[in-house]
């Protein structure tokens, strides 16, 4: 409601989740979730596949709706009215496994569409807008191509290009690296990379364990919808407390 | 065949022409709101609208345009032929093309939607900017088909006594009784309608392919 009065608190955190709770039927997705998340903070959450990492990073834009608890982004409560869900994705972005590139837009008409719909941005300053920012992801040579003509790193820079034309508070990555060929991880990872370095508020599903070393602060593990454990990186990989944590630690850190 | 009796096939085939333009036109407005509302995600909206293509799936067109033509007269309302198979034709047409339309939409991958509600963008952005123009391509061959079915339809027309090609040609055959000669014409006049078309939705698919690579 009263989001101007809330922002100016800088005491308040960016994101905070209590006491969160989705099922799926009869099926307890996520389990009585609570976080908080500071500005400029960066979070990596890891688990096996099918804890509900994912499903906790699309609540917070409610893409995925949500039984139970509170959902607080950049000082607006995420209620189920369409209102205050334009409200905190506004104030969001998102980056996608498949990165969801628009296919019949160019990459610059990919950046431009959301700060004209929902913004209100004219096309000039849209695309000079976007033009910056795919300059930032060193991808501004291919602004008039279709995604289809790109590489798969290339389309996942193009697509945190495309989040960040919203002048976002926050990032959150669903598993951003995942469908990449391996050759092309590490542009998206250094993308990202300096993007934490700015100071972006970020939470990031990813197995990638030396990018979660090199830029969490907290990495925080989920098992079968709950979080278990949360630790800033050197304890969280040095000194795990649960049997769950280091059991996934061996599986993923084994592998590589 | 003289010249006079080619004229009248001509005034039957802007007819058919006219009645064609006016189906697909009303029938695309109409089968783009039976698209959306198949897909809105509201249960009871999405039942009726799926009961409405039932009906006109499931029923053939002849029948159809008679109730509209007769049915509608005897509760009052009074059309003309030209009238009665002009509506008749579009409520057949939006039930078609509003299920052709709701298997695009459908088509095209989730993704699509959640990164455009990631980006908050709202649910006419959502449609106008980025499910529809995708589902369009998706849908071209079946919806370019479906049109030659159209013009192809409104040939039953004709039964309910409104002069068009095909009840030109059958006039016109009375009168000559060169029947081979008058629906020959009659039948290459609808393949110089149809062709074409069939052409150009296979040039567009093309086009469309390439500017999506």
């Amino acid at each position: 409601m009263n989001q101007t009065i809330n922002s100016a608190t800088t005491t308040e955190p960016m994101i905070s989740l209590s006491g969160v709770e989705k099922w799926y039927g009869a099926f307890k997705a996520l389990d009585n979730i609570n976080m908080s998340v500071a500005k400029g903070e960066k979070i990596v959450l890891c688990g096996p596949s099918g804890s509900g990492k994912s499903t906790l990073i699309r609540c917070i834009n409610h893409l995925e709706a949500y039984q139970k608890g509170d959902i607080h982004v950049g000082g607006i409560m995420l209620g189920h009215g369409s209102k205050t869900i334009d409200a905190v994705r506004r104030e969001v972005g998102m980056v996608f496994q498949q990165f969801n590139l628009f296919p019949h837009l160019t990459v610059l008409q990919n950046c431009m569409l959301a700060p004209m719909r929902s913004l209100g941005l004219d096309k000039a300053q849209a695309e000079d807008r976007a033009r910056t920012l795919l300059e930032r992801v060193k991808i501004s040579e291919q602004a008039e191509k279709y995604p289809a003509q790109l590489s798969g790193g290339q389309q996942q820079r193009v697509a945190i290009a495309r989040a960040l034309c919203m002048r976002p508070k926050a990032m959150l990555f669903d598993e951003p690296t995942s469908a990449l060929d391996p050759e092309m991880v590490k542009e998206v990872l250094d993308t990202m990379i300096a993007l934490a370095e700015e100071g972006m508020t970020m939470i990031c599903v990813t197995h990638e364990m030396g990018f979660a070393r090199q830029v969490a602060d907290r990495v925080i593990f989920m098992a079968s919808g709950a979080i278990v454990e949360e630790a800033p990186p050197a304890e969280f990989f040095s000194n795990p407390k649960h049997e769950r944590t280091r059991k996934f630690l061996g599986e993923i850190l084994g592998r590589h | 065949m003289g010249r006079e009796e080619f004229l009248f096939l001509l005034a039957g085939l802007k007819w058919t022409v006219a009645l064609s333009v006016v189906a697909f036109i009303c029938g695309s407005v109409a089968g783009l709101m039976v698209a959306l509302a198949r897909t809105s995600g509201i249960f009871i909206v999405e039942r009726l609208t799926a009961g409405y293509i039932a009906v006109f799936q499931g029923t053939p067109l002849l029948m159809q345009l008679f109730v509209v033509y007769y049915g509608l007269a005897l509760i009052g309302i009074q059309m003309d032929a030209w009238a009665a198979v002009s509506v008749g034709l579009t409520l057949h047409a939006s039930a078609f093309l509003g299920e052709i339309w709701r298997g695009s939409i459908e088509a095209v991958p989730r993704g699509q939607t959640e990164a455009a509600k990631a980006l908050s963008l709202g649910y006419v952005s959502r449609m106008k900017d980025v499910v529809l123009p995708q589902a369009i391509r998706i849908s071209l061959p079946a919806t370019i088909g479906f049109l030659v079915q159209l013009i192809k339809g409104t040939s039953l027309a004709s039964i309910v006594g409104f002069t068009e090609l095909t009840r030109a040609g059958n006039i016109i055959s009375n009168q000559i009784f060169q029947p081979l000669t008058v629906f020959g014409v009659v039948g290459a006049l609808y393949f110089l309608m149809c062709c074409p078309l069939t052409i150009y939705g296979a040039h567009l698919e093309r086009k469309f392919l390439t500017a999506s690579r």
